[in-house]
C-alpha cells in the first residue's frame, strides 16, 4: 500500500523460491520492523524469502501509516525514526523478497514429524534440517477477513517469526462503554487514519507507550486533561546504568515530556482510572490513587470530564504460532510470556527463529537489530557455516543493551497484585461472552478453577471472538486468586479463525506463490 | 470422619469420574477427599464434548453401563443446576448408501434387544430432523436417548453436590501410597503432606496407569488422542448429534492409525463442535493439520452450510484406553484398599455416574447395580 507520491510506482517482480518444488529458503511471518529487517538481510545475502503479513502493506504496528486515500503529505510526522523504516522499505523494494500481504497465518507445521524434540539449536547440520526433519509449511488464509476459502501454504527451510505484540487490557467498571479505546489503538487510529478518538482524551494505564500516545494526541489537536500512570517513574532510577547505556531512550522521553509540557498535560503517577462514567458513551472517568501494590486508596478519587479514554497496560508478545510448536517460553518482568531465544535469535525448536516483540517487548529499534541478526544467523545455518563476524557481534551487543533497558522498563510497569480490587463483581471481564468478575470469582471459589483454562471451561471467559486476547490478563489474575497471575503460554492452535471450507481443502496442491497471479499480494506496491 | 487430613476415602482425580465417585460415596454416608494435581476438570474431562451416547455402543457390558448412566444422568439433572447444559438432543446416525443402511439396521436391531431405543429415519424425513443435512443420503437412525452435558461444569457441580462430606484438595499431586504394617492401604503422600484413608480410588483417567504404578501394580492405561474443532457461535444450525455410520467402527477399532469420522453437533452456547479423531501417538499435543482437514471435510460433507463457517479454535485431548476398550472399575485384587475407576476412553462423561455408583457400592459392601465383573481391574494381571 503506497503512502505518498514518492513511493515507487510498482513492486519489482517477486522472485519465487529457488527450487521448482516451491520451497523457499526462508518464510518471514510479520512485516514490521523485525520481519522487514530479517527478510531484506537474508534476501540480500542470496536467500529466497517469502514475507507474509496480515496487512496489505509493511511497517507493522509501529510504522502504521495512512491509507493513500487519507492524503497524508507527511506520514512521518507522526513517527520518530521514520528514516530507518524508509531505509528498510527501499531495500525491500530493491530485493527479491516475495511479498504476501493480506495473508493471515493460522498455523506453522513441519513435514515429517512432531516438533516437540529436544533443542539442538546451536549449529544444526548444513542444509538446515536438524534431526532429518522436513521443511516448514506456513498455512495462511487470505481475503478481507481471512474468509476466502482458498488455503495458502508456503513451504520453507527456515521460519522467522516476527509476529509482534498486542495491547494488554486490565478491565475496570465501565471499560466497555463506547469511547474507551486501547492506548495503542488510539495511536494506530491516528497513524493510519488521522482520526482522534475524542476531543478531550484521558490517557491511562501503565507503560512507556502512554507518554508517546498522549503527546501524539496532543500534537494532533486533542485536549489531554491527564495522563494516568499506575506505576511511579521512580523505578527507572533503580537502573541508572541501563539508562545511561540507552541515551536515545532518554532523548525520546524528553521529546514526549516537552510536548506534554507545552500542551499542559498533567501527569498523575501511582493512579488509575477505576471507573468510567457515561450513559451512551464516555462522559467522565474516576481517577484514584494507588498504593504500591496498585490497591486503590480510599478517599482519593476524583472525577475528570472527558469524551474518550485511551487505556492500555503495556504489550503482550504474540506467540501462539510458536507455543503450538512447543517452543520454550519465559515469564517477562511485567508478567507476560515471551519466547526463549538463544543468542542468535533461534527458538528452542531448531530452524525456527524469532525477532522483535515475540521475544519480549522492546520496541522498533530492538526489533530491527534482532531481525537483522536472525537474518544473518539463518543465512549461516542454511549455508552450514557458523554465524560469526563483526556485524553479528555488534548486533548482539546492541540487542543486549536494548533488552536490558526493555527489561528495566517492564519491571517498572509490572501490574501490582492489588489491581483487581477495582473490579466490582458486575464488571464484565470477558466482553465477548459477557462474563463478569463475580462469575469468574465464583468459579474459583466454588467450582475448583485454578487457572485461566479452567476458568474458561467453567465460565466461557475467553471463548469468544478475541479468544482471550482481550481478557486473558484479567482472567489469569482473577484465577490466581490474589496476586497478579502469570498467564501460561496459552496454546491457540488456530492463531486466526479459519473457514471449515479452507481446512477441508487442505489436501489440494500446495498453493505456492510461484507463477500465481497478482493475487499473491503486492506488498508495498500500489493497492490493486 | 472428616478431619483435616483424614477421611473414609481418597479419590485421586477431579475429573468427571472422580466427581461421580465422590458424589455417590458421599451419598452413601462416606467422607471423601478428592485430590488432583491440577484444577477441577483439568484433564480429559475438560477436553471432551460431553457425549452421553448409547448409539455408538454394541450390545455388551459397556452398553449396559451406558444405559444405567443414562438413567442416572437424568436423575442427577434434577439435582444439579441448569448450567451443566444437560440436553436430551438425541443422536442421528446417517448413511450415504444402502449398504450402510443395512449395517445400521443390523446394529440397531441388536441394540434394541439390549434396551436401546432406535428409530429408522427414511431419507425424505432426514431434513425434518436436520434441515441443513446434505442432500442425497440413504437414511439414518435416530437415537432419542443420546444426550449431552457440558462436561467441565457437570464435574464441578457434581463435586459441589457432594456437600460437606466432600473436600477438594487441588494443585496437590499424589506422589506415593502409604501402607500400614500389614501392607494395608493407609492413605497417600502428596506434594504437600500426607492424607489418610482406608480406601483410595484411582480416578486419574489417562494418567491412571501412573497412579497404579505408585501402588506397585500395572494397569495398562494409554492415551488415544482426539482433536475437537469449535466453530464461531451460530444459531441452531445443527440440532442433534449427527454422525456418519463409520463412526461406530472407529470407536470400536483398536488401530493405532488415525481414524476420523466427524460427530457434528450444535451446543446451547452457539458454537458447533466437530469431534472424534482417534490416534495413538502418546501425549503429543502438536497440531495435526491432516486431522483438521479430515474433520472439516467430513463435517462439511454432512452439513455443506458449514463450509463458510469459521473454526475459532481446536484442542486435543487424551482418551484413557485399556487394551479391551472397557474401563477398569472396582477393587484391585493385588492391593487391598485400592480401587480403580479409569480407562473409559472416549465415553467417560457418559459412563461416570454408573462408575461412581459401582465404586460407592464396593466401598460400602453393597450390591453392585449391575454385573461389574467385565470391568474387573484384575483382568490384566498376567496369568500364572
Amino acid at each position: 500500500m503506497s503512502t505518498s507520491a514518492s513511493d515507487p510506482a510498482a513492486a519489482p517482480e517477486a522472485a519465487g523460491p529457488a527450487e521448482p518444488s516451491g520451497l523457499y529458503d526462508l518464510a518471514v511471518i510479520g512485516a514490521g520492523s523485525a520481519g522487514l529487517a530479517g527478510a531484506v538481510t537474508a534476501a540480500e545475502l542470496g536467500l529466497s524469502v517469502a514475507l507474509l503479513d496480515t496487512a496489505t502493506g509493511t511497517g507493522g504496528q509501529f510504522y502504521r501509516h495512512p491509507a493513500p486515500a487519507a492524503g497524508a503529505l507527511r506520514p512521518e510526522a507522526l513517527h520518530h525514526d521514520w528514516s530507518a523504516y524508509a531505509g528498510l522499505r527501499r531495500r525491500l523494494e530493491a530485493s527479491t523478497v516475495t511479498r504476501l500481504g493480506g495473508h493471515h497465518v493460522w498455523t506453522v507445521s513441519r513435514e515429517g514429524g512432531s516438533d516437540s524434540r529436544e533443542s539442538g539449536s546451536a549449529g544444526g547440520p548444513a542444509g538446515g534440517f536438524a534431526g532429518g526433519e522436513g521443511p516448514w509449511t506456513v498455512h495462511a488464509v487470505t481475503g478481507a477477513d481471512g474468509c476466502a476459502e482458498r488455503p495458502v501454504r508456503v513451504r520453507a527451510r527456515a521460519v522467522l517469526l516476527a509476529t509482534g505484540a498486542y495491547e494488554r487490557q486490565l478491565p475496570f467498571p465501565g471499560w466497555t462503554l463506547p469511547g474507551v479505546v486501547g492506548a495503542g489503538g488510539a495511536q494506530a487510529m491516528l497513524k493510519s487514519g488521522l482520526v482522534l478518538p475524542g476531543k478531550r482524551v484521558v490517557v491511562a494505564g501503565s507503560g512507556p507507550l502512554l507518554l508517546a500516545v498522549a503527546s501524539s494526541l496532543a500534537a494532533a489537536g486533542a485536549r489531554v486533561p491527564a495522563v494516568v500512570e499506575a506505576s511511579g517513574y521512580l523505578a527507572y532510577v533503580r537502573h541508572p546504568r541501563v539508562l545511561a547505556a540507552n541515551p536515545h531512550k532518554l532523548a525520546e522521553a524528553a521529546l514526549h515530556g516537552g510536548i506534554l509540557l507545552r500542551h499542559r498535560v498533567r501527569l498523575r503517577t501511582r493512579s488509575a482510572v477505576t471507573e468510567v462514567h457515561g450513559r451512551d458513551r464516555v462522559e467522565a472517568v474516576t481517577v484514584t490513587r494507588l498504593d504500591r501494590d496498585w490497591r486503590p486508596l480510599p478517599g482519593t478519587s476524583r472525577r475528570i470530564a472527558c469524551d474518550a479514554l485511551a487505556v492500555g497496560h503495556g504489550l503482550v508478545p504474540q506467540i501462539e504460532l510458536a507455543t503450538t510448536l512447543g517452543c520454550a517460553t519465559r515469564a517477562t518482568p511485567d508478567r507476560t510470556t515471551a519466547l526463549v531465544l538463544d543468542d542468535l535469535q533461534e527458538t528452542s525448536v531448531p530452524d525456527l527463529w524469532a525477532a522483535g516483540e515475540a521475544g519480549g517487548i522492546g520496541g522498533a529499534q530492538l526489533a530491527r537489530a534482532e531481525g537483522e541478526l536472525a537474518g544473518l544467523a539463518i543465512v549461516s545455518r542454511l549455508r552450514g557455516r557458523p554465524a560469526r563476524g563483526g556485524r553479528v557481534g555488534k548486533l548482539q551487543r546492541r540487542r543486549d543493551r536494548m533488552r536490558a533497558f526493555a527489561d528495566a522498563m517492564a519491571a517498572a510497569h509490572a501490574p501490582g497484585p492489588g489491581w483487581s480490587r477495582w473490579l466490582t463483581d458486575d464488571t464484565d471481564v470477558c466482553r465477548c461472552e459477557e462474563v463478569t468478575a463475580g462469575t469468574v470469582r465464583a468459579a474459583v471459589a466454588d467450582l475448583g478453577a485454578r487457572d485461566a483454562r479452567t476458568v474458561k471451561l467453567l465460565t466461557r471467559a475467553g471463548m469468544g471472538w478475541c479468544q482471550g486476547r482481550m481478557c486473558g490478563a484479567g482472567v489469569a489474575c482473577l484465577a490466581a486468586g490474589a496476586g497478579p497471575g502469570e498467564p501460561p503460554a496459552e496454546r491457540r492452535p488456530l492463531a486466526v479463525p479459519v473457514p471449515l471450507g479452507a481446512l477441508a481443502a487442505l489436501d489440494g496442491a500446495a498453493v505456492g506463490p510461484v507463477g500465481e497471479g497478482p493475487s499473491a499480494g503486492p506488498g508495498d506496491g500500489p493497492a490493486a | 470422619m472428616l478431619t483435616r487430613n483424614s477421611s473414609d476415602v481418597i479419590v485421586v482425580g477431579a475429573g468427571v469420574v472422580g466427581a461421580a465417585c465422590a458424589y455417590y460415596a458421599a451419598q452413601a454416608g462416606l467422607t471423601v477427599t478428592v485430590v488432583d494435581r491440577g484444577p477441577v476438570s483439568g484433564g480429559t474431562t475438560g477436553s471432551g464434548e460431553g457425549n452421553l451416547l448409547v448409539s455408538d455402543k454394541e450390545p455388551g457390558p459397556e452398553l449396559e453401563l451406558a444405559l444405567l448412566s443414562t438413567e442416572l444422568w437424568r436423575e442427577l439433572t434434577r439435582l444439579l443446576p441448569p448450567q451443566i447444559e444437560y440436553e436430551t438432543k438425541g443422536g442421528l446416525v446417517v448413511s450415504a448408501d444402502e449398504d450402510g443402511m443395512r449395517a445400521l439396521r443390523d446394529f440397531a436391531a441388536g441394540q434394541e434387544k439390549a434396551g436401546v431405543r432406535a428409530e429408522e429415519v427414511a431419507p425424505d424425513r432426514l431434513h425434518d430432523l436436520e434441515p441443513h443435512l446434505a442432500p442425497g443420503l440413504a437414511g439414518g437412525f435416530l437415537y432419542p436417548q443420546d444426550a449431552q452435558v457440558m462436561p467441565a461444569l457437570a464435574a464441578a457441580h457434581l463435586l459441589k453436590a457432594g456437600g460437606d462430606r466432600v473436600r477438594l484438595r487441588l494443585g496437590e499431586e499424589v506422589t506415593g501410597l502409604l501402607a500400614g504394617g500389614h501392607g494395608e492401604l493407609r492413605g497417600v503422600a502428596t506434594t504437600t503432606g500426607e492424607l489418610y484413608a482406608g480406601y483410595v480410588v484411582n480416578a486419574a483417567g489417562t494418567w491412571g496407569g501412573e497412579v497404579a504404578a505408585l501402588a506397585g501394580v500395572d494397569l495398562p492405561v494409554l492415551p488415544r488422542r482426539g482433536f475437537v474443532l469449535v466453530t464461531e457461535p451460530l444459531p441452531r444450525v445443527v440440532r442433534r448429534k449427527v454422525y456418519a455410520a463409520d463412526y461406530v467402527a472407529d470407536v470400536a477399532s483398536g488401530s493405532a492409525a488415525l481414524q476420523t469420522s466427524a460427530v457434528v453437533e450444535g451446543t446451547a452456547a452457539g458454537p458447533v463442535l466437530i469431534g472424534a479423531s482417534r490416534e495413538r501417538v502418546g501425549f503429543d499435543r502438536t497440531l495435526s493439520t491432516e486431522v483438521l482437514r479430515r474433520l472439516a471435510a467430513q463435517a462439511t460433507a454432512l452439513f455443506p452450510v458449514l463450509a463458510g463457517v469459521r473454526a475459532m479454535r481446536t484442542y486435543a485431548g487424551f482418551r484413557p484406553y485399556l487394551p479391551d476398550h472397557l474401563p477398569a472399575i472396582g477393587p484391585d485384587p493385588r492391593v487391598p484398599g485400592l480401587l480403580h475407576a479409569c480407562g473409559h476412553e472416549g465415553a467417560g462423561i457418559g459412563l461416570a455416574p454408573a462408575t461412581g455408583l459401582i465404586v460407592a457400592r464396593c466401598l460400602t459392601g453393597g450390591r453392585p447395580p449391575l454385573d461389574a465383573s467385565p470391568f474387573d481391574p484384575g483382568r490384566f494381571m498376567p496369568t500364572t
